[in-house]
């Protein structure tokens, strides 16, 4: 494991040097950046363990594993929906309805729950600052959550959407992607709805083709160099109603998972592939 | 349990969770929007919830996917053309290096805004190319390049062009521009400085 954090430290140095100041410089080398980053891309197929993301990766292991909060329990008895401690291949079914919550969850929110309800965790303190700024690494949720999703590469999205409930956040999802809101005006697909757009010269999805939201949705969660952390996709949605003039979405709440349930339907049959690695 | 009762509890499952389905799919409406919206914000004050309140146009877009049918559009087109507003003086014209830096900048409206150290920006260069000096441009909207002297910088051509960043769906309804007069993202002397840009001869739009 020692050998595996200094590796990933390196990798994390080398990419540090090398993007700092991504944002000040991207007006004059964003092109010059994205063929540096998919250099960098190409090392990391050779050794995955490059990606700092996989420090987190290993962290999110051992915070599912070790006792904590007021009752002292670890999360091996969480129940991602194959069974309680059932991890392998379970965030690729996700998000779907649980009995015990009776909501249908994503990988996040039923961490939540069960960083709440097995372990004691005051859901409030949870939910307070639950994303990271610049600079700092993911909160131990996001962390447990990277953990997971790694634990069910290289299986496809696969949630099935048959739950009466699940169905419902489906068509919520659909509809809120298309609902313009906000002093702007803007709806997910102001910018995801074609293929080909950017903003500025950030290259933009078309989130409703699924060829195109398979290989966004299989790279989530993801290490992002500019801000050098890990970005869950619970966080991706906050930053992109941040820009969208949109206030603070909670993590968790039923417009987050509709979205993602929207999303991971369109990715259906898409490889995950995590962490990837972006701007 | 009976083979023909089997099927009964089947056949009546199926019309449940159908009933069920549609319900659930009929309230994915405006109210049901709306409440839900509102629960993923709990930060969010009385100002800002307010935002959120889709007004007619924008909910007959959201609701056709930016593709109104003709009538539609004909009634966007009117009422939203009816909330532009025009400078006392008449004058529409301000100042383009001004309309370049507003232009530029993304600052305004965002979470992490308030309070607000310094004016709202129309980031225009997000979405449009405008200058060959700016090359990080984006591709949302059409290229701005050379707009006034291909419009051979007409009187009727600089209106034109207020009335679109005011308040594009007069133009285009449904058009995916913010509404930038019409929901006070942007001042008309802000506005004047943008039609500057798009419209005086010495900006760098024209000068390529």
């Amino acid at each position: 494991m020692k050998n595996i954090r200094n590796k990933a430290c390196a990798a994390a140095l080398v990419l540090t040097s090398a993007f700092a100041g991504t944002g000040l410089t991207q007006q004059s080398g964003s092109d010059s950046i994205e063929r540096e980053l998919d250099t960098y891309r190409s090392m990391m197929k050779s050794d995955p363990w490059s990606n700092p993301a996989m420090l987190d990766v290993d962290r999110g292991e051992a915070l599912w594993k070790t006792p904590a909060g007021p009752n002292n329990v670890s999360l091996e008895q969480c129940d991602l929906g194959l069974g309680p401690g059932k991890v392998d291949g379970a965030f690729a079914m996700l998000p779907r309805y649980f009995t015990d919550a009776d909501r249908v969850m994503d990988v996040e929110a039923r961490l939540l729950w069960c960083m709440e309800n097995l372990q004691g965790f005051d859901r409030v303190k949870l939910l307070t600052r639950p994303h990271p700024s610049a600079g700092m690494p993911v909160k131990d949720l996001g962390a447990i959550a990277t953990y997971l999703a790694y634990r069910s590469n290289g299986r496809s999205f696969s949630a099935t959407f048959s739950h009466p409930k699940e169905k419902a956040a489906l068509a919520l999802g659909e509809t809120l992607f298309f609902h313009r809101t906000g002093p702007m005006d803007f709806a997910c697909s102001t910018c995801h709805g074609e293929s080909g757009k950017r903003i500025r010269l950030q290259s933009l999805p078309f989130l409703s083709k699924p060829q195109e939201a398979r290989k966004i949705l299989g790279e989530w969660p993801a290490y992002r160099v500019s801000t050098a952390h890990v970005m869950t996709m619970q966080h991706r949605i906050y930053d992109c109603f941040w820009q969208m003039r949109l206030p603070e979405v909670e993590l968790g709440s039923d417009v987050s998972i509709a979205l993602i349930s929207y999303l991971v339907k369109q990715a259906d049959g898409g490889e995950i592939k995590i962490p990837g690695m972006k701007r | 349990m009976s083979e023909r009762s089997r099927v009964f509890v089947l056949l009546a499952y199926i019309a449940f969770a159908g009933a069920s389905y549609a319900q659930q799919m009929e309230v994915a409406d405006e109210a049901r929007i709306d409440a839900v919206m509102h629960a993923a914000f709990p930060k969010a004050n009385s100002e800002w919830l307010a935002r959120l309140k889709g007004d007619q146009t924008i909910l007959a877009c959201s609701k056709s996917r930016d593709a109104p049918p003709a009538e539609v559009a004909r009634t966007i087109a009117a009422r939203e053309g009816a909330t532009i507003q025009y400078p006392a003086d008449g004058k529409l014209i301000g100042d383009w290096e001004k309309g370049e830096s507003l232009a530029q900048s993304g600052y305004g409206l965002r979470f992490t805004d308030y309070p607000p150290t310094r004016e709202n920006g129309g980031n225009c260069y997000a979405c449009h190319q405008l200058t060959n000096e700016e090359v990080s441009y984006g591709t949302v909207g059409p290229s701005l390049l050379e707009y006034g002297k291909i419009r051979k910088f007409s009187e009727a051509e600089a209106k034109a062009a207020y009335d679109k960043i005011y308040n594009s769906h007069a133009t285009f309804p449904c058009s995916l521009m913010p509404r930038f007069g019409t929901n006070a993202v942007l001042t008309v002397e802000q506005i004047k400085d943008l039609v500057a840009l798009l419209m005086s001869p010495e900006s760098p739009v024209n000068r390529p």
